[in-house]
């Protein structure tokens, strides 16, 4: 956000994109994990991450922004049955 | 005997009045929901919009909850927005009154003052606007009819301000206002349009070159400042209220204040009360007068923001005062313009005795031997220095 001072009033945000600017990630208590020779990259997953936290590059699928990641698990979840690339796995886990 | 009528003069009901009002000052959007004793202005509005009287978009909501959402949202799309309501009405709107504020939107809101349940009761008390006297809306009450078309070309002015940004409610009386004829003086529209002028949104929703975002959240390092903001434009809206005030006096010949103080200046005694029943307390104050007895009435306009310096000012050499609630703040110790006019008093050096009325609930009758019995009570006051009551209800029920 701005300086307080000039802060504009009724809490409104005069600019768009700033969602970028404010990391969600620490919020994550099961992170996603990509098994590539899985991913078909069908970019279901990409559709549905409520965070727009799915990078793609080049029409494949390559991985999470986990600065913006919640862990919701919403990918892992569409991810389709015959593929199901995506797991959960808890931060603590390897 | 019949009273000629004077040119330039209209019969209206307050509800004709707001009604009417609404159409000279034409806003984009109106989402109101019926309910008694302000139906009559989203009725005769509809009629408006329906004959092409009024360029305006009427939202026909399913609640009261969903016409001040709606308000709130064509607000921050930058339209110029008005509403009105009555009792539950402003009640189910609870919630989102204080987002239209904290939003710093200037919708203008017509209360049409209703008592509220429980038990069930349409006529008039002030607990529907009292009860949203912290939402961080600007309040102004209106005695007559006239006032309440005042009012509400001023209510335009005021939270359009620059200074200001906030909702405002203008309140009269249900049924001795809303359904009463008075006579009144109308301005003409094109005087009303160039007075209230265009209204430009800061930051329209709408405007897709510069985007912005309206309800994000804020964490403890900003929310405080945001409400910090809101306060001192409340505070701030005061002098706004006075300068439209007069600048509507030059210019319509009817003045207003912050306050009316009628045979104030030499008074002993005084009544402090809100809307229509200051007329009524008037007949009495003329009666008594007559008697040679030096009592008289402080009827505050502005509620919020409170003025508390200038009703401290105004009732600076008063003896014994008297502050009549048409609503109980349930809290065992008198109504809210009591509460807050003996606590503006606090700062006096020589404070009057102040005492605490609650009188009309429901649409009670309130006459003028009431008021003459508060003021026999309060001139005793003012020469024993002693109070018996410091609080009770004026039941007035003959049987």
């Amino acid at each position: 956000m701005t300086e307080k001072k000039n802060l504009p009033i009724g809490g409104i945000i005069t600019q768009g994109g700033t969602a970028h600017e404010y990391v969600t990630g620490g919020w994550r208590k099961l992170r996603p994990v990509l098994d590539k020779g899985k991913c078909t990259s069908c970019l279901i997953c990409w559709v549905m991450c409520p965070d727009s936290a799915i990078i793609v590059e080049e029409g494949k699928m390559i991985g999470f922004d986990m600065e913006h990641c919640k862990g919701c698990g919403i990918c892992a979840e569409e991810c389709p049955d015959k593929v199901k690339a995506i797991t959960m796995k808890e931060e603590t886990e390897q | 005997m019949t009273t000629p009528a004077i040119k330039g003069q209209a019969g209206l009901t307050g509800n004709s009045a707001i009604a009417y009002g609404m159409k000279q000052i034409n806003p984009d959007v109106c989402a109101a929901y019926p309910i008694t004793p302000s139906t009559g202005i989203v009725e005769e509005f509809s009629g408006y919009v329906a004959d092409g009287a009024v360029d305006t978009e009427f939202i026909t909501v399913e609640s009261e909850h969903s016409a001040m959402s709606a308000c709130i949202g064509a607000s921050a799309a930058g339209a110029r927005v008005m509403t009105a309501t009555s009792s539950q009405g402003l009640a189910y709107m609870w919630e989102m009154l204080y987002i239209a504020s904290g939003m710093r939107l200037p919708i203008v809101l017509t209360d049409v003052n209703r008592a509220l349940s429980a038990p069930i009761n349409i006529h008039c008390d002030h607990s529907d606007s009292m009860g949203a006297r912290d939402a961080g809306w600007i309040q102004l009450y209106s005695e007559t009819v006239q006032e309440a078309y005042d009012n509400l070309l001023q209510a335009v002015r005021i939270a359009e301000h620059k200074d200001v940004m906030l909702p405002v409610m203008v309140c009269l009386d249900g049924f001795i206002t809303s359904h009463a004829i008075e006579n009144i003086t109308l301005i003409n529209d094109a005087d009303v349009k160039e007075f209230i002028g265009e209204y430009q949104a800061a930051h329209p929703l709408l405007d897709t070159d510069n985007p912005v975002t309206y309800g994000a959240m804020t964490l403890p390092d900003t929310y405080m400042e945001f409400k910090h903001q809101q306060s001192k434009a409340i505070a701030r809206s005061k002098d706004v209220v006075s300068e439209i005030g007069k600048e509507f006096g030059k210019k319509f010949g009817r003045e207003y204040g912050l306050m009316e103080k009628y045979k104030l200046d030499d008074a002993d005694a005084a009544i402090v009360i809100l809307n229509s029943a200051a007329g009524t307390t008037k007949v009495a104050v003329d009666e008594l007068r007559k008697a040679g007895k030096k009592v008289g009435i402080l009827k505050p306009r502005l509620f919020r923001p409170l003025p508390y310096r200038e009703i401290a000012d105004a009732l600076r050499n008063v003896k014994s005062v008297a502050v009549l609630d048409r609503v109980d703040s349930m809290n065992g110790f008198g109504g809210p313009l009591f509460n807050e006019t003996r606590s503006a008093l606090y700062e006096l050096e020589k404070r009057p005795k102040v005492i605490s009325r609650i009188f009309g609930l429901g649409g009670r009758d309130y006459k003028v031997k009431d008021a003459v019995q508060v003021f026999d009570e309060l001139l005793k006051i003012a020469d024993t220095g002693k109070v018996e009551s410091l609080t009770k209800y004026i039941m007035n029920k003959e049987s």
